[in-house]
């Protein structure tokens, strides 16, 4: 049993570091915005915290318990957001989620992605795809809502 | 490639041998290559593989017998109707229920459940009365009761599980009061594989004249089952878990309490009369089943059980005891594997976890080598979180399943170790 090429497009080494050592994985006691994500089908949870300053995303951390890729995907996230605009990381958020959803296969368009580009694997994995994109719709609530509020990828 | 797994060798299990290699091609999904590698199917629990006689029987159905049943006067819808019927006599003589009227088509074990508590329920549930359930319920025999509860401000109770996944038996004399208005517990937990002692179950309640319902669904295709025996007073199975379609399903009913509840769906076929001042119903268990049913279903579900009973019970039972034991051994020699259900009764379904690596991705792993296990909390929510894990992975195994299937099952999870290395 030889192991199948196909895995490391999906679990990338970045992926793999992630999911051990995630980044800014801690509660964020001065966020001014936060929400829960909640995926029902897999018992993933998250929460996103977020401290602005002014239109800027000062900090982002998060906090919970998931599968590798969602974990992964939430500690990159908190990493690409920091210092954006609320704009750019709309943006960015847009881009993202065509990429894991496979509408992105133009290389100058993945080119911006940055180091997002190691989830590109996963639009090969249709049911993965919320994995991915949970902590992201979770900073999008936590970014619009009010002051808290929960999201469900079902 | 498979070597044939003929029992000969093992002395207790002479006489109940099966030969799993001549079985395996009685399923055409078997010979399935996922991602240019042989399927290997665990995921019984779920939903189990059709024979090629059930499939055939189906389209037979489809091709030379299709009618709608009962009034019909014309030729097909006689022979429609009298394949139809004579499941039901099949399924009575398969749980050994009295009579066939006892018997109800259903879409499937929830329906089942939902139908008893929309109709004994409704009538005999009321403010204070309390529905005692377990704690390692599927999700279908606890929602339809809590739905209940909170329309007649009713109380749900549960009878609580240890930690290796077995029901508090002392605590269920206490959990028994003259508010209980009925029991209903699984038979075979469906997450942690665990086989419940419903038959003492049944006497503490029916002492105290509390009827029982049991959700059969991951009973009745691992083990015989006789609900005269049991004394159970409901009994309900879906057709899919049995090698059947999907869509069908039985409730079993004592005939004197299915004649005492009112009906559950108003509709065709259900009535005795119609007039726009008063209907009269029909007699069981046609009252139960208004609209035009699943016939091909039914008819399938027949195949399926004549199928089983071709192969036998009591030898699928033991081939598959065999199973789960070497399963166990081999999941059990590796430090990092934690099993979640280790009661002594068990059917052949292991829950498991692979310490620090999710669930979710064992199981796109495990894809990756072909073999196909559920993944998640496999609508037991409270059973996860009684035991601390939000998810488990679950292999479910069915007697067309070898020991070397399993052996592909523990070197895949070794690749699951090494992308996480």
């Amino acid at each position: 049993m030889t192991a199948s090429p196909d895995l490391r497009e999906l679990y990338q080494e970045v992926i793999i570091d992630h999911t051990k050592r995630p980044r800014n994985f801690r509660r964020l006691d001065n966020a001014d915005r936060k929400a829960h994500g909640v995926n029902p089908l897999c018992g993933d949870k998250v929460e996103v915290f977020v401290k602005m300053n002014g239109d800027v995303i000062d900090e982002v951390t998060f906090h919970g318990a998931g599968c590798s890729i969602s974990t992964a995907s939430a500690s990159l996230m908190t990493q690409v957001l920091k210092g954006k605009t609320l704009a750019e990381a709309r943006e960015i958020f847009e881009k993202f989620h065509d990429l894991v959803t496979g509408k992105a296969k133009d290389p100058d368009f993945q080119k911006k992605l940055g180091k997002l580009l190691v989830f590109s694997g996963v639009c090969e994995y249709p049911v993965r795809v919320k994995c991915a994109t949970l902590p992201w719709h979770t900073l999008k609530a936590a970014l619009e809502g009010e002051a808290e509020k929960t999201v469900s990828t079902e | 490639m498979l070597r044939p797994e003929v029992l000969h060798d093992h002395n207790e299990l002479n006489d109940l041998a099966i030969d799993v290699s001549r079985i395996r091609e009685d399923f055409p999904v078997l010979t399935t290559l996922v991602k240019g590698r042989p399927l290997v199917y665990l995921d019984n629990a779920a939903t189990t593989q059709k024979p090629r006689s059930v499939i055939e029987r189906i389209c037979r159905y489809y091709e030379s017998e299709n009618a709608n049943i009962h009034r019909g006067v014309h030729h097909l819808s006689m022979m429609a109707t009298e394949a139809y019927e004579s499941v039901r006599e099949k399924v009575r003589a398969f749980i050994n229920a009295r009579e066939p009227r006892e018997i109800v088509f259903v879409r499937g074990t929830t329906e089942a459940v939902n139908l008893v508590a929309r109709t004994y329920g409704a009538v005999n549930v009321g403010p204070g009365d309390e529905v005692l359930i377990t704690a390692m319920e599927h999700h279908s025999n606890i929602v339809p009761w809590q739905m209940l509860c909170e329309e007649k401000g009713a109380r749900l109770r549960v009878i609580p599980i240890t930690d290796r996944g077995e029901l508090v038996l002392d605590a269920v004399p206490n959990l028994l009061s003259q508010r209980t208005k009925l029991v209903s517990i699984t038979h075979i937990s469906n997450a942690l594989g665990t086989v419940n002692p419903v038959a003492e179950i049944i006497r503490l309640a029916h002492e105290r004249g509390i009827p029982v319902l049991v959700d059969g669904a991951q009973a009745v295709a691992h083990m015989p089952v006789d609900v005269q025996e049991l004394d159970c007073d409901f009994y309900a199975f879906s057709g899919h878990k049995i090698f059947g379609p999907t869509g069908i399903g039985v409730l079993y009913g004592r005939a004197d309490l299915l004649e005492a509840i009112p009906p559950y769906q108003g509709g065709g076929d259900m009535i005795a009369s119609v007039t726009f001042e008063k209907t009269t119903y029909n007699e069981i268990p046609y009252k139960f089943e208004a609209g035009t049913p699943n016939i091909a279903g039914a008819i399938g579900l027949g195949a399926a059980l004549d199928y089983v009973q071709s192969v036998g019970l009591d030898k699928i039972a033991r081939y598959e005891n065999y199973l789960l034991k070497y399963a166990t051994e081999r999941l059990s020699s590796f430090d990092d594997i934690q099993i979640i259900g280790q009661a002594p009764e068990k059917a052949a379904l292991i829950s498991f976890n692979l310490h620090g690596i999710h669930p979710h991705d064992v199981g796109t792993i495990l894809d990756q080598y072909g073999v196909a296990v559920r993944t998640g909390h496999h609508c037991a929510q409270p059973v996860m979180d009684r035991f601390g894990v939000p998810a488990t992975v679950r292999a479910s195994f069915a007697f067309y399943n070898t020991t070397h299937e399993i052996d592909v099952l523990v070197e895949a999870l070794g690749k699951v170790r090494e992308v996480f290395k």
